[in-house]
């Protein structure tokens, strides 16, 4: 073990659960390399790291999702061998999942049902449902379907689920990247209620500030391997990150000089109607972003942000031309390939599928979005060389690692793709670019390289648009930030005014110019 | 122990190049033993399938002849396919591409028409074909309905007209109650290449249209495009490209292609128009594009390889009296092994062993 | 026997292969699987079925020949479907192909003979009922067998724990697999209960509808079956409806011709084809506000381990 186990040593006692020398391989890569950890009952234990160092791995392995290729598991001192997750359940080990793991079309009592075991009939399970969400106050209507609700209530399906089984030890994956602060502090008094009844807790996190007010110890994985277990309120953030990455984390500087010049970016009063039967209706959005300016946009998942991105980018069409102004030509009707000709760039949530096509190679996804505006197309043909110098420019000047030349780009990391994708955007030199969740699930390293693009590329000039999840990064590059909700967007803060509170209460619904400001929180 | 599938991070191009190859090599073994399930010689049959036909002349013409309508309708749904929209009507839009050209062969019929009248006719059956695929392409397009059935349900439609004309209105008068068409004109005759031969013009335009499917799909942007729309539909949108519009390009480069295939057959090979014109072509060119893999060359390669088992599948009957089905089990089976094979380009196979699996005793 | 009683019976024996082979089908892509293989399922059904009943007489053997064979086109199938991942389009289709191919081969000896058809219920009174005794009591086993079919169809989808665990594997194969259910398992079950519906589908044409063998004789009811799937909404209770209207539209276009109406028989016999088509753009321009097909249908599933 690298390090002393910081915590008490509880002599005398088992731990809850224990695993030693936890091995996964898949093929030549090693995702959790002999990992040793220690979960105590009343405990609430963070597991830190980054994309790809682990976690998820670890924490399916000990739901029985994944079998271990090596090592050894222990369950309250017994050595536990788990067929899957319904041996892991009958055990008393609980998971919520960052992704969730609901059925859309199903109710929420069936879906509750689905993460029991079925032993009592469903009208049992129902009233039992109805009494854990009183007890811990996470109300939920058993009759609606789950594509109906917010992000928030499908989380709280989760936990209610694994509530149910009484379980002795919950793994929560994340839970918080998806909640409103306000949502996250009541998430944080029922996790301390949980530790109170003496249940355990396995917290997945990557917000550090959170993790050092909720937790008892925290263990931090990287590259599949376990770095250390310590006390992080005994830690600060700076320290725990640098534990986390391997290294000190460069920090993101805005360049002097930027000037803010004339608005390249309007739209005024856009109104848009879902085109799937779950989408959200965007209402009387407007807002103004001038050339050296990063305007953020907050909100939790769902709330219109992937509609908006399609009205922006022109992968769906205004009715009114003049709804979208972009470097002072009315786009509201145009294709998203004539916006491109204007000098707007585009760089949409989704890494694979939406802004690649994964099994194709990364010089055809330079065509992807530089057929229009560049020379790799002439008379209908494909000038191979030139998508292929995009390429390489792009990895130079972006630090992309790849194994060849010229991979598949669902061949690349993460990180490294998303390098790509947006350093593709940004060698078009354009005036406006539209960026969705710039740095979602990538290493500290590829997030840093780039933020500090864009910071670069307003520095330029150009007029950027991030949306993002992360209120930290907003916070690190934009200088106004607005919120959406509910298909509408408010005014924008000035980043230093833009406080967590003000913004939590944007993101749950609320004004800001007080009228009834209880009530919609968390409704 | 247990076989589970293992994502590969590319897919594997030695495989992608090897994969018909096995899968052709599992089907003869599989053949072969239906063969002695059949009471048959096995090693008797399969000469008799794969090699007597490539022995003489006159098969080796027969063999390019029948592959030529194989080929040109499977380049037309590979890039359907691509497009990843299932055109499975092909059979329907050749039998109406044959009977838009015979029209023009039966009006002309005994009048002293020039030399348009075959070019004509290859348009015509081009266009009725383009126009037949059109319906399923719309109906998806415009309402959402499934091209698959669409098409499909337009094949037997298709049979029931050409049955309805030749028995009725385009019945040849002299042919004893036949269900024919009178023998086509000269001037409604596709030509041969060489004279006394088997080999007719449309082998050679077979070949054009490879050479043009290739250079589509390999130099252009269009053929970028009908790749990525069928790859990853939400980045082809996002590339700006229109995934609606590009369905009915190639549904109606698809149906126009099997529509010339179709009046090609008609006004060369055969001569007149009947019912029984294809002997499943349209489903055939199915297994062609997949085993040709999508790829102009590949379905060139493979067109010929299976009008190798139509002849083949011919002479056994005559030779061992092997019914004529047996044809069809043989492309069933090398389809299945064909997919099979793919699926090892994007996964890799390994074995898993139990393990500790007694060790606890709930487990 | 009247005019209208006839027709009803008719219409009812047409119909009753379609609501087999589509009940089937249902419950395959209910658990997320579409397998496009109906009509080869069907037709090998059809000929091994004729020869399990040419060679014991019973009409029973019959139906459990073709339940046989449709169930092992339909491992063919899922072994390629669900164990390699391979295009479920392709998979179907190659499946067609097969069964096609395979009947042709195990029917060529077939052709030309006859069995006993399947025996009809008769109560004394209940059948001898003036007009609606022959419909409702006087039926072949098979009309009663598939009415009972879709009635447990309907139970299990939506009154087991079963039926649920189903159809959330049809509705999101991860979220499933993350709370431990063996996804590829339950497809399996389900595509080989829609394999031995289109074979039982198939074996009622040779042992109840016509009584000797044809090569190619279910003339595309497959195909039929698998639009009435997305007719019904995969819901078993419009599965009837729509079975039924198809069986009537096939029966009209026999008795228009026995009318002597002059329209060309061809055109009357393309008729089924022609309303499926129509069914099909009806039914999805209705559904607009998005489709109520299950989320994952079609779509490949590889668990990690």
């Amino acid at each position: 073990m690298l390090d002393p186990t910081p915590s008490n040593p509880r002599t005398g006692q088992t731990p809850l659960l224990q695993t030693i020398g936890l091995t996964k391989r898949y093929g030549d890569f090693l995702a959790n390399d002999s990992i040793d950890i220690e979960i105590w009952p009343q405990e609430i234990h963070a597991l830190l790291g980054e994309n790809g160092a682990g976690k998820s791995t670890l924490v399916k392995t000990i739901y029985g999702l994944i079998q271990p290729s090596e090592g050894e598991m222990f369950w309250q001192g017994q050595r536990m061998v788990l067929s899957g997750p319904h041996d892991a359940r009958a055990r008393g080990i609980g998971m919520v999942f960052q992704h969730f793991s609901l059925f859309d079309n199903l109710t929420v009592a069936e879906n509750v049902a689905l993460g029991l075991d079925g032993k009592e009939s469903f009208k049992d399970m129902s009233a039992r449902l109805e009494e854990v969400s009183r007890i811990y106050g996470l109300p939920l209507d058993p009759k609606r379907e789950v594509w109906q609700l917010s992000v928030g209530e499908r989380q709280r399906i989760e936990i209610v689920r694994v509530l149910m089984q009484n379980p002795k030890f919950l793994i929560l994956d994340e839970p918080t990247a998806v909640l409103t602060p306000q949502e996250a502090d009541q998430l944080f008094v029922v996790l301390e209620r949980l530790r109170s009844e003496g249940r355990a807790v396995l917290y997945i996190s990557h917000k550090l500030e959170e993790v050092k007010r909720l937790c008892d110890t925290a263990t931090i994985l990287r590259g599949g391997r376990k770095v250390s277990t310590c006390i992080p309120r005994s830690e600060t953030a700076a320290s725990l990150a640098r534990m986390m990455v391997g290294a000190e984390i460069k920090q993101v500087k805005a360049p002097a000089g930027r000037r803010i010049t004339v608005p390249r970016l309007l739209v005024n009063e856009l109104n848009l109607e879902p085109d799937e039967p779950h989408g959200v209706r965007l209402q009387n959005i407007s807002f103004e972003l001038k050339g050296g300016e990063i305007l953020g946009i907050a909100g939790v998942a769902g709330n219109g942000q992937d509609e908006l991105f399609a009205a922006l980018s022109g992968e769906r069409l205004a009715k009114d031309p003049g709804t979208i102004v972009i470097d002072g030509q009315a786009a509201g009707h145009l294709s998203i390939t004539a916006r491109r000709k204007l000098g707007a760039a585009f760089v949409p949530e989704e890494r694979l599928g939406h802004g690649t096509a994964p099994r194709m190679r990364l010089s055809e996804n330079a065509l992807l979005t530089g057929h229009a505006a560049s020379g790799m197309v002439q008379h209908g043909f494909i000038n191979t060389a030139a998508t292929l110098s995009t390429v390489d420019r792009t990895t130079a000047a972006f630090d992309v690692r790849k194994a060849k030349r010229d991979p598949e780009a669902g061949s690349l990391s993460g990180g490294n793709l998303q390098k790509f994708i947006v350093g593709r955007e940004i060698l078009r030199n354009p005036v406006v670019l539209v960026v969705s969740q710039p740095t979602w699930g990538v290493d500290a390293g590829a997030a840093a390289v780039i933020r500090q693009a864009l910071l670069d590329l307003a520095a330029e000039g150009c007029a950027i648009l991030v949306t993002s999840q992360d209120l930290d990064e907003l916070a690190e590059i934009a200088d106004r930030i607005a919120v959406m909700f509910h298909g509408h967007l408010s005014e924008s803060l000035i980043t230093a005014d833009a406080s967590r509170e003000k913004l939590g209460l944007l993101m749950g619904g609320s004004s800001l110019t007080p009228k009834e400001p209880a009530d919609a929180v968390g409704a | 122990m247990q076989l589970v599938l293992e994502k590969r991070a590319e897919r594997s191009t030695a495989i992608a190049l090897i994969s018909p190859l096995i899968a052709i090599g599992l089907t003869v073994v599989t053949m072969s033993i239906l063969f002695v399930l059949l009471g048959k010689n096995p090693l008797a049959a399969l000469a008799v399938y794969f090699i007597t036909p490539l022995t003489d002349g006159y098969s080796l013409q027969e063999i390019a002849v029948k592959a030529a309508p194989l080929v040109m309708i499977a380049i037309g749904l590979s890039l359907c396919y691509l497009a990843n929209v299932w055109n499975i009507g092909a059979e329907g839009q050749f039998l109406v591409g044959a009977v838009a050209g015979s029209w023009l062969a039966v009006v002309t019929h005994g009048s002293d028409a020039g030399p348009w009248v075959l070019p004509s006719m290859l348009l015509f059956g081009a266009a009725a074909g383009a126009l037949y695929a059109l319906i399923p392409a719309i109906c998806k397009v415009r309402f959402g309905a499934s091209e698959i059935l669409v098409s499909l349900m337009l094949v037997y439609v298709a049979e029931l007209l050409l049955d309805y004309l030749v028995r009725g209105p385009w019945r040849d008068p002299a042919g004893f109650n036949f269900p024919t068409t009178a023998e086509f004109d000269p001037v409604a005759t596709v030509p041969l290449l060489i004279e006394g031969g088997r080999l007719h013009l449309g082998v050679a335009i077979t070949l054009l249209v490879v050479a043009g499917a290739a250079v589509l799909l390999g130099r252009t942007i269009k053929g970028f495009e009908i790749r990525v729309v069928g790859a990853a539909p939400r980045a082809a949108r996002f590339g700006g490209f229109k995934s609606n519009q590009l369905i009915l390009l190639t549904f109606a480069i698809s149906g126009a292609l099997a529509g010339l295939a179709g009046i090609i057959e008609v006004a060369g090979p055969i001569g007149h128009l009947q019912p029984g014109i294809s002997p499943g072509y349209g489903f055939t060119a199915i297994i062609v594009a997949f085993l040709g893999r999508l790829n102009p060359v590949g379905i060139l390669i493979a067109g010929l390889f299976l009008a190798l088992t139509f002849i083949g599948g011919e002479q056994a009957q005559i030779a061992m009296k092997i019914p004529l089905d047996m044809t069809k089990v043989f492309q069933g089976i090398l389809l299945f092994y064909v997919l099979a094979c793919d699926s090892l380009i994007l996964y890799r196979i390994r074995l898993i062993m139990p393990q500790r699996k007694a060790a606890d005793g709930t487990a | 026997m009247g005019l209208l009683e006839a027709i009803i019976l008719s219409v009812l024996a047409a119909s009753t292969p379609l609501l087999i082979a589509a009940t089937g089908e249902l419950i395959t892509e209910r658990a997320g699987v579409l397998n496009l293989g109906v009509e080869g399922m069907m037709i090998l059904g059809a000929a091994c079925g004729f020869g399990g009943t040419l060679l014991t007489g019973s009409t029973i053997v019959g139906a459990i020949c073709g339940m046989l064979a449709g169930t092992a086109l339909s491992l063919i199938f899922a072994a390629m479907a669900l164990g390699l991942a391979v295009n479920q389009v392709a998979t179907g289709l190659a499946l067609t192909i097969l069964g096609i191919g395979l009947s042709g081969l195990i029917g060529a000896g077939f052709v030309g003979e006859r069995i006993a058809t399947a025996p009809h219920l008769y109560i004394p009174g209940l059948t001898d009922i003036p007009y609606v005794g022959r419909i409702l009591f006087g039926e072949d086993g098979f009309v009663y067998l598939s009415l009972l079919l879709v009635i447990a169809v309907w139970l299990f989808l939506y009154r087991t724990r079963a039926g649920l665990i189903l159809r959330a594997a049809g509705d999101n194969h991860v979220s499933a697999h993350a709370l431990g259910y063996p996804v590829l398992r339950i497809r399996l079950y389900a595509v080989m209960f829609g394999g031995a519906c289109a074979g039982l589908a198939g074996a009622y044409l040779p042992l109840a509808y016509t009584p000797f063998f044809i090569p190619g004789m279910t003339a595309g009811r497959g195909w039929i079956a698998l639009a009435l799937v997305v007719f019904s909404s995969w819901r078993p209770g419009r599965l009837v409806v729509g079975a039924y209207l198809f069986g009537a539209v096939t029966i009209l276009q026999l008795h228009a011709q026995g009318w002597g109406i002059g329209i060309p028989s061809q055109l009357m016999s393309a008729l089924p084809y022609l309303a499926t088509v129509v069914v099909l753009v009806l039914i999805s321009r209705a559904r607009t506000g998005g489709s109520t097909a299950p989320a994952a249908l079609g779509t490949v599933f590889v668990p990690d381990r």
